[in-house]
């Protein structure tokens, strides 16, 4: 009998000895579709965070150091919906998680973001461009305060950056090709997220002097665009302005290079983002250019000491969904200051702060949305040079390398 | 312009042919509806991918092994999971779905889902009639047309093609005149699976290899084999152009609806069967019972 009640007692303290040291971590769910490359580095990115932070003792709640556990939460958000918000259910009430980052999909997110202001949690948001999901605090704060952005930009800031890089890149054509009026022919993919910047680029293109010879917009799931980029090389266009997110974007990048297109791709392109695009195009896909978010550069003088770290340890450069990095460090500098983990209490300080991270510094809007500037929220361009991913815009950012035009 | 339809339309018709041509023949012989028939096309595509770039295999060896493994494979796949529901043709049609959804998530797995490139076997291009086509375009369709007049060969010149028009004209004569319409069935679905097989280690290095890639050819070649007639392999090869075709003057009429090219198709097969329910070349539903 006394044995018995020993082994109860045993039983017992150790398991208010295992939840008192569980409670004890901060629990933080990471979200993504993590059997492909973007959720691959939201974990990439949180891991790095929290193995910095964990390394020098953890976060500081009202004195008290507590360590970050990461939940790894597998959305499945790029073939399913309902995946993601049941994931998400998951993690809140399952798994317990007192914050929530990352996020890919518009949609998904969308319906992620409901979930998770329905249980009251923060949610950093790593991934998704759609305006909306900040339109919501707008129109109903008290629900939709706790979800921040931390990249990307909005899509219509996107269109900022876009326009900004082309107009560098239409003049360096100018002084290049002597051609006063360089001729772009634009490829989207069509889709919702497209449209605006389609329409965008085909009324600002002549206000910047340069000549629109087409548009086409293939499916986004097209898998060859022969027949497209046979038309544009007819139509004689200098660049080709790529608005595509799917493996059109390879495909894109190695065709032009065996047709030897006399013409420079630059736009959205989130394949050419990756570092297997080199290989996926079989090497093939010189001077196609994209938008980019972290390269071995200066945006910040975190950038680099990350980009170096996270490439030794998962060799590969980390792409913008690896900026859980910097919102796991967000968290980190509001709990801190304000001593607790309380969401609520928590919002203010996020809404005053200003972070400097490894993708950007960052400052929010009343909608809980990045403030765009260049050099800060803008990101980066970069263009593929023989193999590497060089950095070339904004030109003020210190590291930067000269953009290539193809031998015409 | 023309030349460039001329050319490009070509190259997709050619590998669409491939595809209809071998979902056809198991449907017209076994009434199997091959859902995963494409997903075999995928496999292909990663087994060339798995072993010459991953595992540094010679291009020559790569290829005959990747179609090879595919081929036993499905004849594996065959054997344990569609021989046993054959008479049932829903079930059929499920177990098949389920196949191709197990190969994709096997190779989600595997590979993660990132897009893939195989190196073409030959690099350069050449201009023809002002286009220009990459060496490798040009093997795609020099391999299209081989298989095409060896498919032809093997169904009118063997004792196993008499066979197997024997059995895709009545299952239940061909049985009485001997032949052994179960196997027979099994070697349709080797060389079905064999054509789907070659479209996809050659149509790998000029595509990107992803394990999703299954999906948007399957909506296609259901169109081409729809619109040629069920089981009519004259009828695929004739449909897979008329789309391939279609698709790419499309491309070059309406450049800013280039999405629309598979709609376009799709509409064309829709009139068709409005005009002839059977299709170009299918029996007629009547006559078939």
């Amino acid at each position: 009998m006394s044995r018995k009640l020993l082994l109860t007692a045993v039983a017992a303290l150790g398991l208010v000895f295992s939840q008192g040291a569980w409670s004890q971590n901060i629990k933080i769910a990471v979200l993504g579709p993590m059997a492909f490359v973007q959720g691959e580095n939201h974990w990439a990115g949180a891991e790095m965070a929290r193995d910095e932070i964990n390394k020098a003792g953890g976060i500081s709640v009202g004195g008290v150091k507590r360590q970050i556990e990461l939940v790894k939460v597998d959305t499945n958000e790029i073939q399913s919906v309902p995946d993601a918000t049941n994931a998400i259910e998951r993690a809140i009430t399952r798994d317990k998680a007192d914050f929530l980052v990352g996020g890919f999909r518009s949609e998904a997110v969308l319906a992620m973001q409901e979930v998770a202001m329905d249980s009251k949690k923060l949610f950093l948001g790593a991934g998704a461009a759609d305006a909306k999901l900040c339109e919501n605090v707008t129109k109903d704060y008290e629900r939709y305060k706790y979800w921040f952005r931390v990249t990307p930009t909005k899509s219509a800031d996107l269109a900022r950056t876009i326009f900004a890089v082309l107009g560098a890149v239409g003049a360096q054509i100018r002084t290049d090709l002597k051609k006063e009026t360089p001729k772009v022919a634009i490829l989207g993919e069509k889709a919702a997220w497209t449209e605006a910047l389609v329409k965008a680029a085909q009324d600002n293109l002549p206000k910047m002097k340069m000549e629109v010879v087409g548009t086409w917009q293939p499916s986004p799931i097209a898998t060859d665009v022969t027949a497209e980029l046979s038309a544009i090389k007819r139509s004689g266009a200098d660049i080709v302005f790529t608005i595509v997110s799917g493996p059109m974007g390879i495909v894109l990048g190695r065709q032009m290079g065996e047709l030897q297109l006399p013409a420079v791709a630059f736009g959205i392109n989130v394949e050419a983002q990756k570092d297997g695009f080199w290989q996926a195009t079989a090497g093939k896909g010189n001077y196609v250019a994209t938008l980019d978010t972290f390269s071995e550069v200066e945006t910040t003088p975190k950038t680099i000491p990350f980009v170096k770290a996270f490439k030794e340890r998962f060799k590969k450069t980390p792409t913008y969904n690896a900026a859980t990095y910097d919102a796991i460090h967000i968290l980190q500098t509001a709990i801190e200051q304000t001593g607790t983990i309380d969401a609520n209490k928590l919002i203010p300080v996020i809404e005053k702060m200003e972070a400097v991270g490894a993708a950007g510094i960052d400052t929010w809007d009343k909608s809980h949305d990045l403030i765009w500037a260049v050099g800060k929220t803008s990101g980066i361009a970069v263009q593929w040079q023989d193999g590497q991913k060089v950095a070339f815009w904004p030109p003020q950012t210190k590291g930067m390398k000269p953009f290539k035009m193809p031998k015409h | 312009m023309f030349q460039d339809i001329l050319i490009s339309g070509l190259v997709n018709s050619g590998v669409y042919a491939l595809l209809a041509l071998g979902f056809s023949l198991i449907f017209g012989v076994a009434r199997i509806v091959n859902i995963a028939h494409t997903a075999f096309y995928m496999l292909a595509a990663f087994a060339l991918y798995g072993l010459l770039v991953v595992a540094g295999m010679p291009l020559l060896l790569a290829i005959p092994l990747a179609v090879v493994a595919v081929v036993a494979l499905s004849l594996v796949c065959y054997k344990l999971v569609i021989e046993p529901v054959r008479q049932h043709e829903s079930a059929v049609l499920i177990a098949t779905i389920a196949l191709a959804l197990i190969f994709q998530e096997s190779l989600l797995v595997a590979f993660g889902g990132s897009f893939r490139g195989i190196p073409n076997a030959v690099e350069g291009v050449v201009s023809i009639l002002g286009v220009r086509v990459s060496y490798q375009r040009l093997i795609v369709l020099a391999v299209v047309a081989v298989t095409l007049v060896a498919t032809w060969y093997l169904l009118n010149r063997t004792r196993l093609g008499l066979a197997i028009r024997a059995a895709a004209n009545d299952q239940e004569i061909a049985n009485l005149m001997g032949i052994n319409v179960s196997r027979v069935a099994m070697y349709t679905v080797g060389i079905s699976v064999a054509l789907a097989a070659i479209a996809g280690v050659v149509v790998a290095p000029v595509f990107v290899v992803d394990p999703l890639m299954w999906l948007a050819p399957l909506v296609t070649m259901l169109a081409i084999v729809v619109l040629g007639g069920l089981g009519s392999l004259k009828g695929s090869v004739i449909g897979a152009f008329i789309i391939g075709y279609v698709e790419a003057i499309t491309v070059f009429a309406v450049p800013s609806g280039s999405y629309l090219k598979g709609a376009v198709a799709l509409s064309i097969m829709i009139v068709v069967l409005l005009l002839r329910p059977e299709g170009l070349f299918g029996v007629v539903f009547e006559e078939e019972r």
